[in-house]
């Protein structure tokens, strides 16, 4: 077995105290972990722990601020990725990067083409250098010719590992390959991994699919909060003690949730559908309670959410809102009903960057400052001067472009315009992503003192301290469905974790 | 904190500043200055009868470019917009010259403008295909349908009365000047006061977040192609009245010198930026440059190169504003 080769083996590539921080974020504080030859490391954390960031530092996508890229014993320094290829180094990202209109040889020999006279592509020879590649693995089932585009995900992955074999690459990196594949085509991707180890190649795996990382991996390396954890031998750890490793932090006293009086229901869920993500839905939220739904990327919250904002409308099942059914079918609807969606991405759907922060804030309440199709000026700007106030945004007067200003205060006015039209239900989708601690815990501020005046609140939050700290009950959600609930008492890093991956010992929500 | 914010920024002398650096207040001292520098080397330039006839043939690109300055904003953008005042200039001097009454001839075209203009909104907000490809097929239909309808002859024989060019109001202010401002006023004040308007800019801004907000895209671009219409039809009756006869064609490229005074006046064209005052005084300084060109002795010819020259240097200046804007 390789895995018992992994001590004598001098690893074929470290990353020696890599760090990395972007404006208002400290992305990678000191990692530090290495594969070996015909090794499969896996990369474990939530969202959020610094996985990404890593594997772009080894891709030469950007450098770190400090630390050191090591292959075969020597210091690399990767500015583009040009030079991680040049060293060996190919990854394949969640997102493959192919030609959808060229062949399968010409996506595999794109910028490398073999040459004939006068610079002439040698077409007869690429056909056989792809099928030697082909043969190499045993993969018999993908013609040369066919076009890419034409393809499963399965075997568009396949020719984006041909690509990378095609450059020779020693270590590749392999982004969370699993996320859009079929069963099927999951088994023959670890085929063809064993097949890359046994030839020697070091396979770099992302996952946070526990029981992958048991099918494949030799070690497993451990991030949280962009530190290293810890780094085990598979065959010498257990998925629970993983789970603890991954979350496994004391919670920060950042979370001011104010206990108050639970009122009536203000959102009731029941049997809620909407393919392909939404599989029978059931919830509730109070007035003054706030209910954080945890889960994993693509476990179906941010659809759930959408669904219940009327952005893609049900298919089945029943909303109630303070007791009555309604049929939500799109956005404007769900605002006259007391809904506020806060999205997940700010930028692309909160903001409207080029309007002031004036009229940023009226966007949602046009219809309570404008009279007769004619907005009140003087109303709006006591509106948006009210909002200002209340979420202490920095700006230097209404009239600043909203762009201009910090993720933070970008955030809290797209937070403040929905509450400008007093809404019932807030609905908010990971409202602290990407701000910096001190916004953070101010927005979190804001949402004690909204749910102690009565408002009911849905939080969305792939940071388990956040939901854990912010939640009176919590929810948790997986492929689609509420896998498990606790009380703020029963919820524990571990539960919750152990629930969102699937683990042993979920209690199944009644 | 913020309101001791505030009370500095209220009289921070950057302000005026900032106002002054406007794109429509940089316009405004581009006109005049012009006019003072070129009047300086040939003071004919400077006489009543020169600047009226600047305003007087191109209201007309002012008054569309209104119109297209609200598409732009949407975050669309209209090359049809030329062609289609041909059609509506022949549609009305047609009217006129078999007999129609008055009234109808001047109505036909904002009508017809509207139903246009509508209908790529339609096409281009509910069957979700770009507006460039959609105006640019409506742009050979109506140029290859007017070339054929017509057989290229000219409109001649208009009745006096038609001629709504000509119409001074109080003896002093021409028509085509009149209705330049007072569509200009209308449509800014309406853009920057209403919630429709407010709309065009969100749309134009983020299409998603105003989705989210509840602010339908498509009744907005719809509403804003129709709008585009009937400014197109005004522009169309100014056209066909200026002289005693129609054209069956409009000057070559006029869609893109109505852009063009959109962009120039400040419209960004990635959208959800931009006035209609901004582009009705780049129509304006767009025309007085032609003109100051015969004065200062250059072939009037270089005038599509200026236009090349203003348009490049505004988009550049706004693109770069935006990646400032986007990277603070």
């Amino acid at each position: 077995m390789a895995s018992a080769t992994i001590a004598s083996a001098t690893p074929v590539l470290s990353v020696r105290n890599i760090e990395k921080s972007f404006p208002g974020v400290r992305a990678l504080s000191g990692v530090s972990f290495d594969v070996a030859e015909g090794e499969a490391h896996a990369l474990l954390g939530e969202n959020g722990a610094g996985k990404s960031t890593l594997i772009k530092i080894v891709s030469g996508v950007f450098p770190p601020d400090r630390g050191e890229v090591i292959v075969d014993g020597k210091a690399v320094h990767l500015e583009r990725p040009d030079d991680a290829r040049r060293v060996g180094i190919a990854t394949i990202y969640q997102e493959l990067l192919l030609f959808p209109e060229l062949t399968v040889a010409e996506n595999i020999f794109m910028g490398h083409a073999p040459r004939g006279g006068f610079g002439r592509v040698d077409w007869r020879a690429m056909r056989e250098k792809t099928k030697e590649l082909l043969a190499s693995l045993e993969i018999h089932d993908l013609d040369p010719d066919r076009v890419v585009g034409a393809l499963s995900v399965g075997n568009r992955q396949r020719v984006e590992i041909l690509r990378a074999l095609s450059h020779e690459a020693r270590i590749l990196i392999m982004d969370e390959p699993t996320a859009a594949l079929t069963e099927y085509d999951v088994r023959r991707l670890f085929d063809i991994v064993r097949k890359l180890k046994a030839r020697g190649v070091a396979v770099i795996y992302i996952s946070h699919k526990l029981d992958e990382i048991f099918a494949i991996a030799d070690r497993v390396t451990v991030l949280r909060d962009g530190a290293h954890v810890a780094t085990k031998r598979v065959a010498e750890t257990d998925s629970a003690e993983l789970v603890q490793l991954m979350v496994g932090r004391k919670i920060e006293s950042l979370f001011p949730k104010i206990t108050v009086p639970i009122g009536e229901p203000v959102l009731e869920v029941k049997d809620l559908v909407r393919r392909p993500l939404t599989k029978g839905v059931s919830l509730t939220v109070r007035a003054g309670e706030i209910v954080g739904l945890a889960g994993l990327v693509g476990s179906g919250r941010s659809e759930l959410a959408q669904t219940i904002f009327g952005v893609t409308p049900a298919e089945g099942g029943e909303i109630k809102i303070r007791g009555k059914k309604v049929d939500i079918r799109s956005p404007g609807q769900a605002r006259t009903l007391g809904i506020a969606y806060v999205p997940e991405d700010r930028g692309a759907q909160g903001l409207v960057r080029p309007m002031t922060v004036r009229e940023n804030f009226s966007l949602a309440a046009l219809g309570k400052v404008a009279f007769g199709g004619f907005i009140d000026r003087a109303l709006e700007r006591k509106l948006a001067g009210d909002g200002v106030k209340r979420f202490s945004v920095k700006t230097s007067s209404l009239e600043q472009v909203a762009g201009k200003l910090s993720g933070g205060n970008q955030q809290k006015i797209v937070l403040g315009k929905w509450l400008a039209n007093q809404p019932k239900l807030l609905i908010l989708d990971e409202p602290t992503r990407g701000i910096d601690v001190g916004a953070k815990a101010e927005i979190h501020r804001l949402m004690g003192e909204l749910a102690a005046q009565g408002l009911a609140i849905l939080m969305i939050s792939s940071e388990l301290p956040e939901v854990l700290g912010m939640s009176d009950r919590v929810l948790v959600m997986r492929e689609g469905r509420i896998v498990a609930e606790f009380t703020r008492e029963q919820a524990t890093q571990e539960a919750a974790g152990a629930a969102m991956m699937g683990g042993q010992g979920v209690e199944q929500a009644a | 904190m913020t309101a001791a914010t505030f009370a500095r920024a209220e009289a921070d002398p950057r302000r005026l500043f900032k106002a002054l650096a406007s794109q429509e207040a940089l316009l405004a001292i581009a006109v005049i200055g012009l006019a003072i520098v070129v009047g300086l080397d040939n003071p004919r330039f400077l006489a009543t009868r020169n600047l009226s006839d600047v305003l007087l043939g191109n209201a007309y690109i002012a008054v569309a470019a209104v119109g297209m300055s609200m598409v732009i904003v949407s975050g669309n953008i209209d090359i049809s917009v030329g062609s289609l005042i041909g059609v509506l200039a022949t549609l009305s001097g047609t009217l006129a010259v078999d007999g129609a009454p008055i009234a109808i001839t001047w109505l036909a075209p904002l009508v017809v403008g509207i139903l246009v203009m509508g209908l790529q909104g339609v096409v281009i907000a509910y069957l979700r295909i770009p507006a460039i490809v959609v105006t640019l097929g409506m742009l050979s239909i109506l140029k290859g349908g007017l070339i054929s309808v017509t057989g290229g002859k000219w409109i001649t024989d208009l009745p006096d009365s038609f001629h709504l060019a000509d119409i001074e109001l109080f003896n002093i202010l021409p028509m085509p000047v009149f209705l330049m401002i007072v569509a200009t006023i209308l449509a800014a004040w309406w853009m920057r006061y209403s919630a429709r308007g407010r709309a065009i800019y969100a749309v134009g801004g983020n299409a998603e977040a105003a989705r989210l907000v509840g602010i339908s895209q498509r009744r907005t671009v719809v509403m804003v192609f129709a709008l585009h219409g009937f400014f197109a039809g005004i522009a169309a009756l100014l056209y066909a009245t200026q002289l005693r006869v129609i054209q069956s064609t409009v000057p070559p490229n006029l869609e893109l010198t109505i852009i063009t005074a959109s962009v120039v006046g400040g419209v960004s064209i990635l959208g959800g930026v931009g006035t209609v005052i901004g582009s009705t005084l780049a129509a304006i300084l767009i025309a007085e440059i032609a003109s100051a060109l015969v004065f200062v002795n250059v072939s009037p010819y270089w005038i599509r190169a200026v236009q090349g020259v203003l348009i490049l240097v505004t988009v550049i200046a706004d693109i770069l504003r935006r990646r400032r804007m986007a990277g603070a």
